[in-house]
């Protein structure tokens, strides 16, 4: 039996001192891991539950007009703090069209920038793995992949990560804050998840023990809070991961775009933010064909990793139609299917305020 | 606590005398969402242990070894199970029980022959150490490439398809009806691997005493399993009880005998102690059935009038490589459309799965959904609008007998949903709607059908002194609301209110209440409580109108009428009397009646009988990003006669979102090479979830129909997922143009093609 230590730390310190040990893992809401422990997948020695650590929940604006988010923040808590959806309204439409309502009142926000691949084979711990058990083989190469990665893949793995939340926060420039042993240190987002390389194995930038205790946004951030979208194409209307995702955002002056931020979930084993479809689109009037052009650039290195060719016209044709959205205007409400491409088609919504 | 313990509210003045008819609420609705209902998990007598199966990883090949010294070693653990120790069953496995019973796996030999089969059982004091105890047994094999797919699968030819359906059927000549054509129209459908999925997993809960075994377990058909088991064990069928209050949900998948849940009584044998064994989501991918895939071709001819002059349909249907059922999908062309020559026509291709088995509107479900599809495109080709072709090529009987029908309302059906739907206004050419949000707009149709079977079934009644009745019979209510309707049905024939009768069902020692599957559970034990309800009054009325004491004496010849619990001179209201005066006076605590069902043979000669409708769908489609949403669906269907329009309304829209289900989401993923199912769980095998059903309705077509039983019940558990499923995919087509052509319906197919 995979027999565990249970440990549940009263503080950070705490925490980081326990999970230096050898053979440890940190537990939040469970919603990913105790799955990922019941089939086998992981078997961790020593559980640290950090749900009781102290100050790790709160939301907290800072002068400079920034924002902390506590790493045990729960998801849904996150996307209804009224003010977080109005200044960040596409991470909070991310957040909610991700998962349930069960899981997104429980997930929390640490656990959702950690929550594995959901590569069918990853999770059958009788196909081979190089992920799970490095040097087995990478039995999706030949499988059952058509939605695996098109971006940043290697032959050693073609997995996608799937978060919805990561993505907007990659576009709006988010930062990791961790602490360890070592003291504590910030990490881009945008380098916390890590392409498989030869090593798919290592997934983060985290190091060993290294706990996540928040997320940081910056107050430039808010400058896209009327032009913000977050859409998600789904094989069932709700409660899927997403085959491809976009996050499109632009601050517009005059008709013309002063910055613009793009990223795509559900291509690669990253939250991946197109920097040089953002640069195509600045100073640029908005239309259809500078949107789709930045749609190209955005999957100019895109190539299929298995049965999943579509997947790159269909991110092409979702970052064009995110920016066109995003021009749009943020709704002043979240839609009651948010981020999906029929959000418009019932005209209730589901009492989020964007925009006050 | 089952139903039969609770009273029902319903206010007494809703019903003027009749029970049947009444839109009434389900008697279980309150246990179950208040979590008072037991199901069998729930069971848990003294002195339990917990089994699991050990599943194989392997489609095909034999075990060579399990560390059953490993397992046994680990706390807990009472007993590992394996073809070497397991004890002797007095029915081989590997011969098909009558009359509906599959080969199952029981640890017979070491072969293994699909993916999750039980090779081993381990038996434990806590589920923890059987579950632990079956990894240790660190599985290993002797691998066989498995076949899994269409080429590399062995075709043959099927001597029977589904459950004893003919796999050939030719009316007319084929060839003449083609060459007659002015224009043939012909296209391959491809339908995935399904899985019931029922919320409920397989459970037993399996208690011995001496020869005697009670078992708690989900269950469809519940004598006919308890005589199954009796025979595997070897004892006398009346020593076998199940009791099954509650199913949660079943679809086909727990009306037939499966090899986990032998397995879970054999343990309980093997050991001396009660035992639980309960599937979990991932291994009910395998040994209890599925729909099993499908490749089928429709072949049409249609002359300048659009009236089809041949309709050849022929299915290849994907069966286990130890047992043979095969999806009878082609045989739902021999149903519907008027056509001088039809042909229906089945192959078998043996793949390294388990068997499948009959899951909801089994054939039916799979070949409506290639045949509507055929059919709008022969309406197309011939530049017809789609239902005025259906109409075009109306059967008015039964098109490869003659036979008339017992009764077909479809016409009805068709005018009825259509006039709700605004079918009247589609225009024929696709891709040509939009809405104000610039989606794409199309508008699809279907024709439903079902066969309405009645099957053998029996009840008791029970009248009391005190004027209130017991009434009994061995039903199922796997939610579909047989505690409501079948007592409704016991209470008409009794004249008496609902609430004065008790009801008793779910268990295998009341009388056979027959199988809860074809969609025929109320016909047939709906049936038999109607009749022994009125064997009851009859037997009551003889007393009374031979009792000079009594206002109705006398009265023999003219009759008596039941009502409110009394019985009233037929032309005379003002003389009555209330069962329990009859009783009294007669010095009888109770009248015990029963009643049967089954089909007239001489109708059952006579006519073609099913179940029809008409369905109608609205996509919208995402130009650019092809995502597909159903937005409206109506159906009409003509079923007989409704016994409670609010569980049949149920039936109807579970059927509808099934066809959603079908069209858009469903499929099992099997690795090519290893027959593993890579999304054996409901996070990645998709159903539809509340934001993918739509505004729904569902038209309830009056019908009357003599012959189909005395009551004149069809019907109407299946029937609402056929027709939906082609309507969809009509209407996906309508709306972009792209004919899609298998299931199911998935953003590259569009995305390719556009
Ligand atoms: C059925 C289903 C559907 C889902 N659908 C979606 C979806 O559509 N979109 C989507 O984005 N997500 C989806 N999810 C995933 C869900 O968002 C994650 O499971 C959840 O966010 C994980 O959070 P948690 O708190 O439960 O983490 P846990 O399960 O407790 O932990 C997950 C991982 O994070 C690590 N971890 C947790 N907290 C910290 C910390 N503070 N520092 C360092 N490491 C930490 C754990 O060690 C573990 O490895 C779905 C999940 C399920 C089960
Ligand atoms: S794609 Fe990555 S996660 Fe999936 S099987 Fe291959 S190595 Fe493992």
């Amino acid at each position: 039996m995979n027999r565990f230590d249970y440990i549940k730390p009263a503080s950070v310190s705490e925490a980081v001192t326990e999970a230096a040990r050898p053979g440890s893992a940190y537990l939040a809401a469970g919603t990913n891991m105790l799955d990922l422990m019941k089939v086998g997948v992981v078997g961790p020695e020593r559980i640290i539950d950090v749900t009781g650590l102290p100050g790790l929940a709160d939301i907290e604006w800072l002068t400079d007009g920034s924002v902390r988010i506590g790493a045990l923040v729960r998801n849904s808590d996150l996307a209804y703090d009224t003010r977080f959806a109005e200044t960040f309204p596409m991470v909070a439409e991310a957040l909610l069209s991700g998962a349930s309502a069960q899981l997104r009142n429980a997930a929390t926000v640490g656990g959702n920038l950690m929550q594995r691949t959901r590569c069918a084979y990853f999770l059958d711990p009788a196909s081979a793995c190089n992920k799970r058990e490095p040097g087995s083989g990478c039995d999706a190469r030949e499988g059952e992949n058509r939605l695996h990665a098109v971006i940043g893949f290697t032959e050693h793995c073609i997995a996608v990560h799937p978060s919805d939340f990561c993505v907007p926060l990659v576009a709006l420039g988010a930062e990791v804050e961790v602490e360890s042993l070592d003291g504590k240190r910030t990490i881009p987002l945008a380098e916390f998840h890590l392409l498989p390389g030869d090593t798919p194995h290592v997934e983060t930038a985290l190091r060993p023990g290294e706990l996540i205790t928040g997320l940081k946004l910056p107050a430039q951030a808010a400058a896209f809070s009327g032009h913000a979208r977050y859409l998600k194409l789904r094989e069932r209307t709700s409660y899927a991961f997403a085959v491809v995702s976009a996050a499109a955002a632009l601050d517009m002056a005059d008709g013309r775009i002063r910055q613009a931020r793009i990223a795509l979930g559900g291509v690669a084993a990253k939250p991946w933010r197109a920097e040089e479809a953002e640069a195509s689109l600045v100073g640029a009037e908005a239309s259809p064909s500078v949107f789709a052009r930045a749609g190209e650039i955005a999957l100019a290195g895109a190539h299929p990793s298995g049965s999943n060719a579509f997947k790159i016209e269909l991110a092409r044709r979702i970052v064009a139609r995110a920016l066109a959205l995003a021009l749009e205007g943020t709704p002043e409400a979240m839609p009651a299917l948010p981020a999906s491409p029929f959000s418009t088609l019932s005209g209730e919504t589901s009492g989020v305020a964007h925009v006050a | 606590m089952s139903p039969d313990t609770q009273s029902t509210t319903i206010p007494r003045h809703v019903r003027h005398g009749s029970n049947a008819g009444q839109p009434v609420s389900r008697r279980d609705g309150v246990l179950k969402v208040t979590g008072a209902a037991t199901y069998a998990a729930d069971n848990h007598p003294e002195g339990m242990l917990h089994a699991v199966i050990v599943p194989s990883t392997i489609a095909r090949g034999r075990v060579r070894s399990l560390d059953v010294s490993a397992a046994k070693a680990h706390p807990g653990i009472v007993e590992v199970i394996t073809p070497e120790n397991r004890i002797p069953l007095h029915f081989d496995p590997n011969d098909k029980m009558p009359p509906f019973g599959f080969r199952v796996e029981v640890l017979q030999d070491d072969s293994v022959r699909y993916v999750n089969q039980p090779i081993a059982v381990v038996v434990a004091e806590t589920l923890e150490a059987a579950t632990e105890g079956a990894r240790l047994l660190a599985p290993r094999y002797e691998e066989e490439l498995p076949r899994t797919d269409l080429d590399n699968g062995e075709r043959y030819d099927a001597e029977a398809v589904g459950v004893g359906a003919p796999a050939v059927t030719t009316a007319g000549d084929i060839d003449a009806g083609f060459a007659a054509a002015t224009r043939v129209t012909e296209a391959e459908y491809y339908t995935p691997p399904q899985y019931h999925n029922a919320m409920e997993p397989h459970a037993v809960v399996a208690e011995w005493n001496g020869d005697h075994l009670t078992l708690d377990m989900p269950n469809q058909a519940l004598r006919m399993s308890a005589a199954s088991y009796a025979q595997y064990f070897g004892i006398p069928v009346e020593n076998v009880l199940i009791r099954s209050p509650f199913l949660g949900g079943g679809f086909g998948s727990k009306a037939i005998l499966n090899g986990p849940q032998i397995l879970g009584i054999l343990a309980a044998r093997q050991v001396g102690r009660p035992v639980k064994l309960v599937l979990t989501r991932a291994q009910m991918y395998g040994p209890v059935g599925h729909r099993g895939r499908t490749w089928q071709k429709l072949r049409l001819g249609t002359d300048a009038e659009g009236k089809l002059t041949a309709l050849h349909h022929t299915s290849i249907g994907a069966t286990s490589s130890f047992d043979d059922f095969v999806e009878p999908a082609a045989n739902t062309s021999l149903m519907l459309y008027a056509s001088p020559a039809i042909r229906a026509d089945h192959k078998g291709l043996r793949l390294d799965i388990g068997t499948p088995g009959p899951m909801r509107a089994p054939g039916e479900a799979s070949g409506s959904a290639a045949l509507e599809v055929a059919i709008d495109e022969a309406a197309q080709a011939c530049g017809m609008d789609p239902l005025a072709f259906r109409l075009a090529n109306y059967a008015e009987t039964e098109p490869t007998s003659g036979r008339p029908y017992s009764s077909k309302a479809l016409r009805e059906c068709y005018e009825q949903g259509a006039a709700s739907f605004g079918w009247s206004n589609r225009p024929l050419e696709p891709g040509t709607m939009r809405d104000e949000n610039g989606f794409l707009v199309g508008w699809g149709m279907g024709t439903a059908v079902f066969p309405c079977p009645q099957f053998p079934a029996e009840a008791r009644a029970t009248l009391r002194a005190d004027g209130t009745a017991l009434v009994e019979t061995g039903g199922v209510d796997m939610g579909q609301g047989a505690w409501t309707a079948l007592a409704q049905l016991a209470a008409e024939a009794l004249g008496l209110d609902l609430d004065q009768v008790e009801f008793h069902s779910g268990r295998s020692d009341l009388p056979d209440g027959g199988v809860a599957g074809g969609s025929g559970h109320t016909a047939s034990a709906g049936q038999a409580l109607s009749n022994a309800g009125s064997d009851v009054i009859a037997q009551l009325s003889e007393i009374a109108v031979n009792d000079p004491d009594s206002p109705l004496f006398g009265a023999g010849n003219i009759g008596v009428v039941a009502g409110e619990g009394r019985l009233y001179r037929r032309d005379d209201e003002t003389r009555s009397e209330t069962y329990a005066e009859i009783l009294a006076r007669a010095g009888r605590a109770e009248l015990v009646g029963s009643g049967k069902s089954g089909r007239d043979p001489a109708s059952a000669d006579r006519f073609a009988m099913n179940s029809h409708g008409a369905v109608f769908a609205e996509v919208k489609v995402d130009p650019a990003l092809m995502q597909v949403k159903v937005t409206r669906l109506v159906g009409a269907f003509a079923a007989g006669r409704v016994i409670n329009p609010k569980l049949v309304r149920s039936q109807y829209y579970g059927g509808m979102i099934w066809g959603i289900s079908f069209a858009l989401q469903e499929e099992a993923l099997a690795d090519r090479r290893t027959g593993r199912i890579m999304n054996a769980d409901l996070a990645e095998y998709h159903v539809p979830v509340n934001a993918d059903v739509p505004e729904m309705e569902a038209i309830l077509v009056p019908e009357v129909d003599p012959h189909v039983s005395p009551l004149g019940i069809k019907g109407v558990g299946e029937i609402g997922v056929t027709g939906t499923v082609g309507a969809i995919a009509n209407a996906v087509w309508h709306a972009t143009g792209i004919r899609v052509r298998k299931y199911p319906i998935r953003l590259e197919d569009l995305l390719a093609r556009r």
